[in-house]
């Protein structure tokens, strides 16, 4: 699976959201997840199974197919609890 | 030793080197390993590419602003910018990062200020800057980089400083901070907010505000439709006969304005997939190394993280920013000298902070007053900041954001009066400063 964490400009958020993402992941153990970032502009539907994006650029994602919408995007707890969702319902966990 | 001086004084490999330090320090396998240090070699020579591109689009609109007004014209735009001076100057920017988050590590080790800035692409483009500034004032390379990785290891600290009052009332906590280098701009904007407390309640999330703006967060589209805007513009100013003649080779000059903006947004495109692949293993590298190493750390992260809070305040600070400066833009016509247009990346991002922290000290009022001051800040820095960056002032783009500005200007203004020498000892009182453990007290409570 392909996890693409996505914010406006690609640098700074969606950097941080994906090193989260491997923490958790390997927290879990978890293994065989791709995880990388980007920007809104270079995000294509088909660059990754899933998106995460924060609530504020959600709007600009929603061709993105399976989207992942984070409230608050420091919340670890939260990253996480949607994280291990997902895993679960992709049959990873 | 001739040799491998030669091949650490080219940029691309300098960065590679450092990124192969960071990914040998964190035992990475070597499949890892080598993946990582091949991208960043390859990110930067992708932001030279990118430069190419930009000086392709900015040298045309450069030239059109001056025949139709005869005075320079810039855009404010942090990419534009560092992707020119790091033709030049990569080599020590490259250094000045890598000691300056070593710098930054030490201070939230030893001092009271904990702060750890992860905003990997805010530290890459200040280390541009700082080594510019340095270069200009004097130093020789050894003493550039130590005074300039010091510099960058202060900034890394206070600018987070600044702004934690306004991020605690934000967000009730105290763990984590704001790494974005505009934290003048916000902690004006904040305290421009405490004038209206009276009417904090009344909160720009009370109102209804329209949906459907959101595409402007994509900073392609929003460089791109602003750069056609002001490309337009300006290049009716200079008339069809000017552009035709001197810059388009006959090309009409509304198409070749169309395409000239759509280059500089394409320039930056390049250039920010280039920052991304050279940051991509140096930020967890250090935040992993940085969290080991000062266990009661607060990660300063970057400055999206606070529009959640006030989704309102994100799009009115941004227009009332935008407003500012167009406002400084005017006043700017009339005084004469450079006009800094405004651009729409950095009244964006900066602007819908400042709008989130003056709602959050003065609601609406206080978003909508904030975030216009921080508009006019941001508008003249510029003019102060571009006389103390020797060659690169000429260029018809500059540093936008407001740390930027502030610590330009500072370590400019010492230059000129006191030179080197008072730039070392301005560096070595702050961090004195900085080390006495006065209102250790108040952090505690």
């Amino acid at each position: 699976m392909k996890i693409l964490a996505i914010c406006g400009s690609g640098l700074g958020t969606s950097f941080m959201v994906e090193m989260n993402i491997k923490d958790i992941l390997s927290e879990l153990g978890v293994t065989g997840v791709e995880v990388s970032h980007s920007d809104l502009s270079s995000a294509t539907p088909d660059a990754a199974d899933v998106f995460f994006l924060a609530k504020d650029i959600a709007e600009g994602g929603t061709h993105l197919g399976e989207v992942i919408v984070l409230d608050n995007i420091i919340d670890k707890d939260e990253l996480k609890e949607k994280l291990v969702k997902l895993l679960e319902e992709k049959g990873l966990l | 030793m001739q040799t491998l001086i030669d091949i650490l004084s080219q940029p691309s490999i300098l960065v590679a080197a450092i990124a192969l330090i960071g990914l040998i320090a964190q035992k990475k396998s070597a499949a890892d390993t080598v993946k990582g240090t091949t991208k960043t070699f390859v990110g930067f020579l992708v932001i030279s590419a990118g430069a190419g591109i930009l000086e392709g689009s900015l040298g045309p609109f450069g030239a059109m602003f001056e025949e139709a007004f005869n005075v320079a014209g810039v855009v404010p735009n942090n990419e534009a910018v560092v992707a020119l001076a790091l033709q030049e100057y990569g080599r020590n920017t490259a250094l000045i990062m890598f000691f300056g988050m070593i710098v930054n590590v030490l201070i939230a080790r030893f001092t009271r200020y904990k702060y750890i800035f992860l905003t990997g692409h805010h530290t890459f483009y200040l280390a541009c800057m700082l080594a510019v500034i340095f270069a200009v004032a004097g130093f020789n390379t050894i003493g550039l980089i130590a005074v300039g990785s010091i510099a960058l290891g202060i900034i890394m600290t206070l600018s987070p400083a600044i702004v934690q009052p306004f991020m605690r009332q934000l967000t009730g906590k105290d763990d984590v901070a704001l790494g974005h280098f505009s934290a003048v701009g916000y902690a004006a904007s904040g305290l421009v907010g405490r004038l209206f407390k009276g009417s904090k309640e009344n909160s720009t999330e009370n109102i209804d505000f329209p949906k459907g703006l959101g595409f402007l967060r994509d900073s392609t589209v929003s460089i791109a439709l602003t750069m056609v805007v002001m490309y337009v513009i300006v290049a009716f100013f200079a008339g069809p006969t000017f552009v035709e003649t001197e810059l388009s080779g006959g090309t009409n000059f509304l198409v070749f304005s169309l395409i000239q903006a759509g280059s500089f947004a394409a320039g930056v495109f390049v250039i920010l997939s280039g920052v991304r692949l050279v940051l991509a293993e140096i930020v967890p590298a250090f935040r992993g190394i940085s969290t080991k190493l000062v266990p009661n750390a607060k990660p300063a992260l970057d400055v999206p993280i606070i529009y959640p809070y006030a989704p309102n305040a994100v799009l009115l600070g941004f227009f009332s920013s935008f407003a500012g400066g167009i406002v400084s833009m005017v006043v700017m016509i009339f005084t004469g000298g450079v006009i800094i247009l405004p651009g729409v990346v950095p009244h964006f991002f900066t602007g819908a902070a400042a709008g989130v922290f003056g709602n959050a000290t003065g609601g609406i009022k206080g978003a909508l007053v904030g975030s216009f001051v921080n508009g006019i800040i941001i508008s003249f820095l510029p003019v102060f900041l571009m006389p103390v960056l020797g060659d690169l002032g000429f260029a018809n783009t500059t540093f936008s954001d407001a740390d930027f500005g502030v610590s330009g200007i500072f370590f400019g203004t010492l230059a000129n009066y006191g030179g080197t020498i008072a730039i070392t000892i301005a560096l070595v009182i702050i961090l004195l400063l900085m080390f006495i453990p006065f209102g250790k007290k108040k952090e505690a409570n």
